[in-house]
C-alpha cells in the first residue's frame, strides 16, 4: 500500500479516504462524539456554535454587515469633502437633527459634530470590527483547525464567547450612534484631553463612553480568540505537521495572535486610565486646561503619556491587520500559479521579523506630538528596517508567480491587486517613516493615502482573495466568477482612483480631518479632485454590492463544488469531505508527510501534504 | 418619492447582477468548464497589461498635471531656510521609492500576464534560490541605511533648540477652540509668566501681571516675522492637543496643554518676494474671483498661513491665521505700532494688581516693588 501510494500520480478523490486511512491518526473521535451532542438543534448549530467553521462564518457575515455601516459612512463625509455646496438635506430622514436646513434656501448642510463622528466611527469600525475581527477573526477560525489537522480549536466554548464579545462590542457600538450628543467624534485614536472632556465636544460624552465600553468588550474577544488560536497552533497539530510544514496562513494568523495578545491589554489599560480620568477626577492625561469658561483641576498628567500607550498597540494592530491578509495570499497566489511558494523561509522570517518589530516603531506616530526629538532616531531607525523584510515579501510574491501557470479565479485576481497595492502603501511609509520628512507630511492627505492603500485596501484584497478561495470550504457552493471579475477591476481600479490623487493632497500640505478647505487659500485649489475622489468612491462602494449580492446568493444557488479539491491544493483542509462535518474528519486525522508547497514537483501538478515522500525524496519542511 | 426610487434602483441593480451571474453559468456549462477557464486566463493576463500601462500613465500624467499646486514641486517651495532641506530629502526618497515602485509593479503585471495559465503549459519547479534572496534583503537595506543617515542628520539639525549666545526672537503661539492666540515678547524680548487659573475673559492667555515681563507683550492678529532671523515659536495650548502648522515653512508641531514645545526656524523669503515668483504661473494669474475676470489675480494676494494640524474639535478646519514675512525694516516699524496688550486693556481696571498705583517708568517716584515670583 505504502509504496502504491507513493508512486500515485495526483489522487483521485477516494485515494483520500485511502490515504487517511492507511497512514492518520485515529484519536477514536467517534466514541466520544456519539450523536454530536453540541450541535443538537437550532439554536447550538447556528447561534451559539461551538464549531469553528460556524463561528468563522458568524465572524464573516458580522464583519460584511459592518464594513457597510463604515463604507456608507465614508460616503457621507465624501459627499462633503467632494461636493460641500450640494444640498445633503435627502440625508434628513436617516439622519436626521445632524443635518441642518436652512429655512430660506433649503439647503441641507451636514453639521461639523457629525461629519467628525463619522469619520471617527468609519475608522473605529473599519480597523477593528472589519479588518480585525473580520479579517483575522473569520479566517484564523476557519483555517486554523483546518490546516493543521485538528477537529476544533482548544477551546471550541472561549471559542464561541469571543465571537459573542465582539458581537456586543458591535451591539455597544451601534447603539451609540443614536445618542441625543451623538457618537463619539474625536478621531478613532481618541487622544485626551479631547475624548476625556465633554465641554470639548459633544461626542465626548455618552458617545465616548459607549466607545470605551464598546472596544473593552472587544478586546476581550480579541484575546479570547488570540490564546485559543496560538493554543491550537502549538499543541493541536496533526501527526507530521511541524512548524516548518505549517502553511504560510497558519504562520500569520500565529504571529498575529501572538501581537494582539501581547499589545490589546495596554490598550485596554490606557482606556482604564482615560475611564479614571473621565470619571474619577483623576490626572493621567490631563494637564492645565481651561475650557468652557473654566479653569480645571487636573494637574499634571500627559496627553503624550495616553498616546503612548495607544500607539502601542496602535502600530502593533496595522499587522495584526495585514498579516493575516499576507498569508492568505502567500497561499492563493501559490495554489493558483501551480507553483512553490517562492522562499518559504524567507517568508516565515520575515513575518517573525514583522511581528517584532512592531513593537518597537509605534512612537513614529508621534514625531511631532512633542516627545523629545532625540527619542525619535531610534524609532526611525527601526521602523525603516521593516521595509526589509516587507521588501523580501514583496520579491518572493512576485517570484512566485513568475515562471507559474497562473489560473485567474477571482482569488488570485485579488491577490494580484493586493501585491500592487502593498507595493505602492508600503513605499510612502518610507516617506513617513523618515521623521524629517514627516514634518510636512504628518497629519495631511499624505497619511491618509498611505495607509488606506497599505493597510485598508491591501487588507481588503486579502480579505476578497480568502473568501472567494475559501467559499467553497464555507459554504459547499462556489462563487460567481463573471461578478467576481467586475468586483475586481472596479475595486482596483477604483480604489486607486480614490486614493492616488490623495498623495497629490498631501503633498500641497493639506491637512486630514477637515470638514471644509475654504477657510485656507492653501488648501482650496483641489475642488475638482475632491469631487473626483467622492465619485470614484462612490462607485467603488456600488462595486462592493455586486460582491455582496454574490455571496449571499451563491450561499443557497451557487455552483455546487462536487469534488473536495477543486484547486488542487496541498493543504489539509481540502482532504475534508465536501460537506465539511462538525469535527472535520469523519474517520481518522490525516498525517502529514511533506510541506505544504510541492506544486510542480517531479512532473506533478501537485502533491496532497498526506501523500508520504518518494524514496530518497527531500522535503523542504524539515 | 425619492427614497422609493433609490430602493427601486438599487433591486434592479441586484436582479441585473444576478442575472449575469446566471447568464455565465449557463455559459460555462455549455462552454465547458476548461474552456471558460482559458478564455478567463487570457483576458485576466491582458487585463493586467492593460491595467499596467494605463496605472503608470495615469500616476505621472497625474503629477505633472498638479505640479504648480503642490508644495515643494511647483511655485510654493520652502519659504524657511531648512524647509529646502526637507524637500530635497523628500526628492531624494521619492528617486528611489519612484524606480522601485515602477520596477515592481512592472515585474509583477508583466509577470501575471506572460504567465497566465495555459493549457498544457508546466508551472516552474521554483521553490527558493539563497542567491537572489540574498540581493533583495541587502539590496533595500543599503538603501534604507542611506536613507536614515541623511533622514536623522536632517531631524537632528532642524529639531535642535537655539544655541548658548545666538541671537534668536521668540513668539508664541496659544491654541484654543477654534483660534491661535499670538504673544510677542515685546521690547524687553522676553515673554512673561502664565498660570492657566489666572486665565478670563480680559486675560485669554492667564498672564501673570504680577510679572513685569509681561507688561510689555503684544497681541497681534497676525504672526509677522522678520526675513532671515532665527525664530523660536513657543507652542501651547490652553485646552485640547492642537498643531501649530505653517505648510509653506514645513513645520509643525503638537500644542500641548501644560507643556509648551517648541519650533526654531528662520524664514528665507518674504511674503511680497514670494507673490512675484508666484505671479510667474499661469495659475495663479488666474482671477481670485472666477466670475469677475477684472478681480485680483490670485499671487496678489497670496498670503502664508498658519492652520490647525491636530484635530481638535469640530471647528478644527478652522483655525486660520495669516503670515507675513517682512523686511527687518518693515518689522521693526510694524512692531513700533503695535501696545502692549497690558497698557491697552489691562492698566487700571481691576484686573490689574497695581490699579492706581504708578508703576516704574510712569512717574519719577519709585513704584513699590511689586509682589514678586507669585507664580512662575
Amino acid at each position: 500500500m505504502a509504496t502504491a501510494a507513493n508512486k500515485s500520480t495526483a489522487p483521485a478523490p477516494h485515494d483520500v479516504d485511502l490515504l487517511i486511512e492507511e497512514y492518520g491518526y485515529d484519536d477514536h473521535f467517534h466514541e466520544h462524539h456519539e450523536g454530536d451532542k453540541y450541535q443538537s438543534n437550532f439554536f447550538t448549530t447556528y447561534i451559539f456554535s461551538q464549531d469553528h467553521k460556524m463561528i468563522a462564518r458568524q465572524f464573516l457575515i458580522t464583519g460584511m454587515f459592518w464594513a457597510v455601516i463604515g463604507g456608507l459612512m465614508s460616503l457621507v463625509f465624501r459627499l462633503q469633502l467632494g461636493f460641500p455646496e450640494e444640498s445633503l438635506a435627502w440625508l434628513r430622514p436617516l439622519l436626521g437633527k445632524w443635518i441642518t436646513i436652512n429655512a430660506e434656501t433649503g439647503v441641507g448642510t451636514l453639521a461639523p459634530e457629525f461629519y467628525y463622528a463619522l469619520v471617527t466611527m468609519h475608522g473605529t469600525i473599519i480597523v477593528f470590527f472589519v479588518l480585525t475581527a473580520g479579517l483575522s477573526g473569520t479566517f484564523s477560525n476557519l483555517l486554523i483547525p483546518l490546516m493543521v489537522g485538528a477537529r476544533d480549536m482548544a477551546s471550541p466554548f472561549l471559542n464561541m464567547l469571543s465571537y459573542w464579545f465582539f458581537f456586543l462590542a458591535g451591539v455597544v457600538m451601534f447603539f451609540s450612534l443614536f445618542l441625543n450628543t451623538g457618537p463619539f467624534a474625536g478621531g478613532w485614536t481618541a487622544y485626551p484631553p479631547l475624548s476625556a472632556l465633554p465641554q470639548a465636544s459633544s461626542g465626548s460624552a455618552g458617545g465616548m463612553t459607549l466607545w470605551l465600553i464598546s472596544l473593552t468588550f472587544f478586546v476581550v474577544s480579541v484575546l479570547l480568540g488570540g490564546i485559543n488560536y496560538i493554543t491550537t497552533i502549538l499543541n493541536l497539530r496533526t501527526k507530521g505537521m511541524n512548524m516548518w510544514r505549517l502553511p504560510l496562513p497558519i504562520w500569520a494568523f500565529f504571529v498575529t495572535a501572538v501581537l494582539g495578545l501581547l499589545s490589546f491589554p495596554v490598550l485596554v489599560s490606557g482606556f482604564f486610565l482615560l475611564i479614571f480620568d473621565r470619571t474619577l477626577g483623576t490626572s493621567f492625561f490631563l494637564n492645565e486646561i481651561f475650557i468652557g469658561g473654566q479653569a480645571l483641576d487636573y494637574v499634571g498628567g500627559s496627553p503624550i503619556l495616553y498616546q503612548h500607550l495607544f500607539w502601542f498597540l496602535g502600530h502593533p494592530e496595522v499587522y495584526i491587520i495585514i498579516l493575516p491578509a499576507m498569508g492568505i495570499v502567500s497561499e492563493v497566489l501559490s495554489v493558483h500559479s501551480r507553483k512553490p511558494i517562492f522562499g518559504y523561509k524567507a517568508m516565515v522570517y520575515s513575518i517573525l521579523a514583522i511581528g517584532f518589530l512592531s513593537f518597537i516603531v509605534w512612537a513614529h506616530h508621534m514625531f511631532m506630538s512633542g516627545v523629545n526629538p532625540f527619542i525619535s532616531n531610534f524609532f526611525v531607525v527601526f521602523t525603516l528596517i521593516i521595509a526589509v523584510p516587507s521588501a523580501v515579501k514583496v520579491f518572493n510574491w512576485i517570484t512566485t508567480i513568475y515562471g507559474g501557470n497562473i489560473r485567474y479565479t477571482s482569488a488570485a485576481l485579488f491577490g494580484v491587486g493586493f501585491v500592487s497595492m502593498f507595493i505602492s502603501g508600503g513605499l510612502t511609509g518610507i516617506f513617513l517613516g523618515n521623521s524629517a520628512i514627516d514634518i510636512q507630511m504628518h497629519d495631511t492627505y499624505f497619511v491618509v493615502a498611505h495607509f488606506h492603500i497599505v493597510m485598508g485596501v491591501a487588507a481588503f484584497f486579502g480579505m476578497f482573495a480568502g473568501v472567494y478561495h475559501w467559499f467553497p470550504k464555507m459554504f459547499g457552493r462556489f462563487m460567481n466568477e463573471t461578478l467576481g471579475k467586475i468586483h475586481f477591476w472596479g475595486t482596483l481600479i477604483g480604489a486607486y482612483a480614490i486614493f492616488w490623487p490623495m498623495h497629490y493632497l498631501g503633498m500641497a500640505g493639506v491637512p486630514r480631518r477637515y470638514y471644509r478647505f475654504d477657510n485656507f487659500d492653501t488648501f482650496s485649489h483641489f475642488s475638482a479632485m475632491n469631487q473626483f475622489i467622492t465619485i470614484a468612491a462612490v462607485l467603488v462602494f456600488a462595486v462592493q454590492v455586486v460582491f455582496i449580492v454574490n455571496f449571499f446568493r451563491s450561499i443557497w444557488f451557487g455552483r455546487k463544488m462536487t469534488t473536495r479539491n477543486p484547486y488542487g491544493a496541498n493543504t489539509l483542509e481540502w482532504t475534508t469531505p465536501v460537506d465539511v462535518p462538525h469535527g472535520n474528519w469523519p474517520g481518522k486525522i490525516p498525517t502529514v508527510q511533506r510541506w505544504a508547497y510541492d506544486y510542480a514537483k517531479a512532473g506533478e501538478e501537485n502533491i496532497s501534504q498526506i501523500i508520504p515522500l518518494a524514496e530518497g525524496e527531500h522535503d523542504q519542511g524539515h | 418619492m425619492t427614497t422609493l426610487l433609490a430602493i427601486a434602483c438599487l433591486l434592479l441593480i441586484i436582479v441585473v447582477v444576478v442575472q449575469i451571474g446566471k447568464v455565465t453559468e449557463l455559459a460555462t456549462k455549455l462552454r465547458g468548464e476548461e474552456e471558460m477557464e482559458q478564455i478567463s486566463n487570457k483576458r485576466s493576463g491582458t487585463g493586467f497589461l492593460l491595467f499596467l500601462v494605463g496605472f503608470l500613465v495615469f500616476c505621472i500624467g497625474s503629477a505633472i498635471y498638479y505640479k504648480n499646486w503642490m508644495l515643494g514641486y511647483g511655485p510654493h517651495h520652502a519659504a524657511s531656510v531648512h524647509g529646502s532641506r526637507l524637500d530635497s530629502l523628500f526628492n531624494l526618497t521619492l528617486f528611489f521609492t519612484g524606480i522601485v515602485f515602477v520596477i515592481t509593479q512592472i515585474l509583477l503585471f508583466y509577470f501575471a500576464w506572460k504567465y497566465s495559465g495555459e493549457k498544457g503549459r508546466k508551472a516552474l519547479y521554483f521553490a527558493h534560490d539563497n542567491r537572489l534572496e540574498v540581493v533583495w534583503t541587502v539590496v533595500p537595506a543599503i538603501v534604507m541605511t542611506f536613507l536614515v543617515i541623511s533622514g536623522l542628520d536632517a531631524w537632528n539639525e532642524v529639531m535642535a533648540d537655539i544655541n548658548d549666545g545666538e541671537e534668536y526672537m521668540e513668539v508664541e503661539a496659544t491654541g484654543y477652540q477654534f483660534a491661535w492666540h499670538l504673544r510677542y515678547p515685546g521690547p524687553d524680548g522676553k515673554l512673561g509668566a502664565r498660570n492657566y487659573k489666572l486665565i478670563n475673559a480680559v486675560n485669554p492667555l492667564g498672564q501673570d501681571w504680577t510679572d513685569e515681563k509681561n507688561w510689555d507683550d503684544i497681541h497681534p492678529s497676525e504672526l509677522v516675522l522678520p526675513v532671515g532671523k532665527k525664530v523660536r515659536v513657543r507652542i501651547t495650548s490652553r485646552d485640547v492637543l492642537h498643531n501649530f502648522f505653517l505648510p509653506h515653512f514645513r513645520l509643525k508641531m503638537d500644542a500641548v496643554p501644560g507643556m509648551p514645545t517648541y519650533f526654531v526656524f528662520t524664514p528665507s523669503q518674504t511674503t511680497e518676494e514670494y507673490r512675484r515668483e508666484l505671479s510667474k504661473y499661469k495659475e495663479y494669474q488666474a482671477p481670485t474671483d472666477p466670475a469677475d475676470p477684472n478681480s485680483e489675480p490670485l499671487w496678489k494676494t497670496f498670503n502664508f498661513e498658519l492652520a490647525c494640524a491636530e484635530l481638535c474639535g469640530k471647528g478644527h478646519y478652522s483655525m486660520r491665521r495669516v503670515v507675513r514675512i517682512v523686511s527687518e525694516e518693515e518689522f521693526q516699524a510694524w512692531l513700533a505700532q503695535q501696545q502692549s496688550y497690558y497698557a491697552t486693556s489691562i492698566r487700571n481696571t481691576e484686573e490689574d494688581p497695581f490699579n492706581g498705583i504708578p508703576l516704574p517708568g510712569e512717574n519719577v517716584e519709585p513704584a513699590p516693588a511689586p509682589a514678586e515670583g507669585s507664580v512662575q
